[in-house]
């Protein structure tokens, strides 16, 4: 009876949804740091020989990287917001959030450093500290990763920050480097873009190593129920390809030829708890 | 001062090296835009000659609408145009965004405008009495229009000119319906974009060097049979 039950629902969905045939395209909604850093343009080739599937990358801001997802226009996303991620993941919006690698934000500033930030452990006390001074800090202002965790810090450091010391520049990190190299402003970035622009810009590196400056990525499956024609499917072997063994293993090398260092450090299979 | 050498430097290299990215991504600029112009041109002409040549109540109206939409803004035609396309928008089922044909849609949608406003006013340019001419010479209607069409051509290259000036340095729509995807929906002014943003400089000014001179080798190309039939 259930065999039969199966077999004609089979047919039906079979003859009802001849577009519902395993789609061979994966859109992923992503962060600009990893397009940026030029990692997927190394990892997507790989997944696309090895699966026959055609992945159409939209690198905008985490922000946007989730909303798109909400709705059911990308299949599978890689995002650097643990808070904001979760927040989707309870509500239902992402499945099966996993960490994928890390690396972390570093405060830059002028060499002058007006608010005297050189030495300071800490980067939500480095935040006061600039508020104090009243120095000129560049926000990205778009609701990407970075920026959701330059507001956490704020948070963090008790404060609200406000013009005309605070510029929000409403742009991607490259852009809004340049906007901070050029005012001697100070602001935060993912060490993967600074690196990228260190022969461009004359800031420095003035707040690094605390934890809570870690930046966690992880990759989320769309729920199908978020509208029509999610590939799941195709969503998830991308999840899958990023924690695989192999994958991570060209993570934790990428970047050492160009800059000397690896620029991201692979975490398939650990959990937030263990980096808090 | 340097970096614009090196980039004159770096766009001399990358077409001369004959690099494959950049060649493809030049092709696809032209291949969009140029198949964009051709789709304004066919919907473009006939509506711009019917309406010059039309007499119908709100016709001011239409022609200050068409006015306003040669400077219809690209990233509005963008949003608006991923929503349609958006798998949960209504045209969902076409599943073309983040597709090439998504992004000869938009342009059509911004270059059409323009030339329905260019055609208006170089058929409006034939003088009426032309047009009466012909009609007293036992002309139809259709042969009318297509004489008058042909008087008006070369005023209406400026229309395929400025159309596709207008949208092959386009960006907002094209990043947005396009997704600027390596390989597939990457265009020469997306691609400039992208560049910015990783700090490569030089790659972006020869990008821009190189749009400029596709731009200047079109344009000289139309002007000189432009001027040509002038003199």
């Amino acid at each position: 009876m259930l065999r039969r039950l199966l077999l004609i629902l089979g047919l039906l969905l079979g003859a009802s949804a001849p577009a519902a045939a395993p789609s061979s395209v994966v859109i992923l909604s992503t962060t600009t740091s990893t397009q940026d850093s030029g990692l997927l343009d190394v990892l997507v080739p790989v997944f696309e020989k090895r699966t026959g599937l055609s992945v159409k990358t939209i690198a905008v801001g985490t922000g946007q990287a989730l909303a798109l997802a909400a709705r059911g226009e990308a299949d599978v996303t890689l995002a650097h917001a643990p808070a904001l991620e979760k927040k989707y993941v309870a509500d239902g919006k992402m499945l099966n959030r996993r960490l994928v690698m890390y690396n972390d934000f570093v405060v830059l500033g002028p060499g002058a450093d007006p608010a005297g930030l050189r030495g300071e452990k800490k980067a939500a006390e480095a935040l006061r500290r600039i508020a104090a001074a009243g120095a000129r800090f560049v926000s990205r202002g778009d609701r990407s990763g970075t920026h959701t965790r330059e507001l956490a810090l704020w948070k963090a450091a008790g404060l609200t920050p406000a013009p005309p010391w605070y510029i929000e520049s409403g742009q991607g990190m490259g852009a809004t480097l340049g906007i901070a190299d050029d005012r001697r402003a100070y602001t935060l970035a993912d060490r993967a873009t600074y690196l990228a622009f260190t022969r461009r810009i004359a800031l420095e590196v003035l707040v690094e190593g605390d934890s809570r400056l870690l930046n966690l990525y992880s990759v989320m499956e769309v729920n199908p129920a978020n509208g029509p024609r999610v590939n799941a499917a195709g969503g998830r072997r991308f999840a899958e390809f990023m924690l695989a063994p192999g994958t991570q293993a060209v993570i934790g090398t990428f970047g050492v030829d160009t800059y000397g260092q690896a620029l991201f450090v692979p975490i398939a299979g650990r959990t937030d708890e263990e980096f808090e | 001062m340097d970096l614009l050498v090196e980039g004159v430097r770096e766009a001399a290299r990358l077409l001369l090296a004959g690099d494959r990215e950049v060649w493809s991504i030049l092709l696809l600029s032209l291949q969009v835009s140029g198949s964009a112009t051709l789709i304004s041109l066919a919907l473009g002409i006939p509506a711009g000659a019917a309406l010059a040549l039309a007499r119908f109540p709100g016709r001011g109206l239409v022609v200050s609408a068409v006015n306003s939409g040669m400077g219809l803004p690209p990233v509005v035609v963008g949003l608006f145009v991923t929503m349609l396309l958006w798998r949960s928008g209504p045209l969902g089922g076409w599943e073309v965004l983040y597709t090439p044909a998504a992004i000869v849609i938009a342009q059509a949608v911004i270059a059409s405008p323009i030339v329905v406003g260019i055609t208006l006013a170089a058929v409006q340019g034939v003088p009426r009495e032309f047009r009466l001419q012909l009609l007293a010479l036992g002309a139809s209607r259709a042969q009318m229009v297509w004489m008058v069409l042909r008087e008006a051509r070369l005023p209406m290259l400026a229309a395929v000119m400025a159309g596709f000036g207008g949208i092959i340095s386009e960006i907002g729509a094209s990043m947005m319906v396009g997704g600027n995807i390596k390989g597939q929906t990457r265009t020469l002014t997306t691609a400039m974009v992208l560049e910015t943003g990783k700090g490569n400089f030089e790659v972006a000014i020869a990008l821009s060097l190189l749009l400029l001179a596709l731009v200047f080798l079109v344009n000289w190309a139309l002007t000189s049979i432009q001027q040509r039939h002038a003199r």
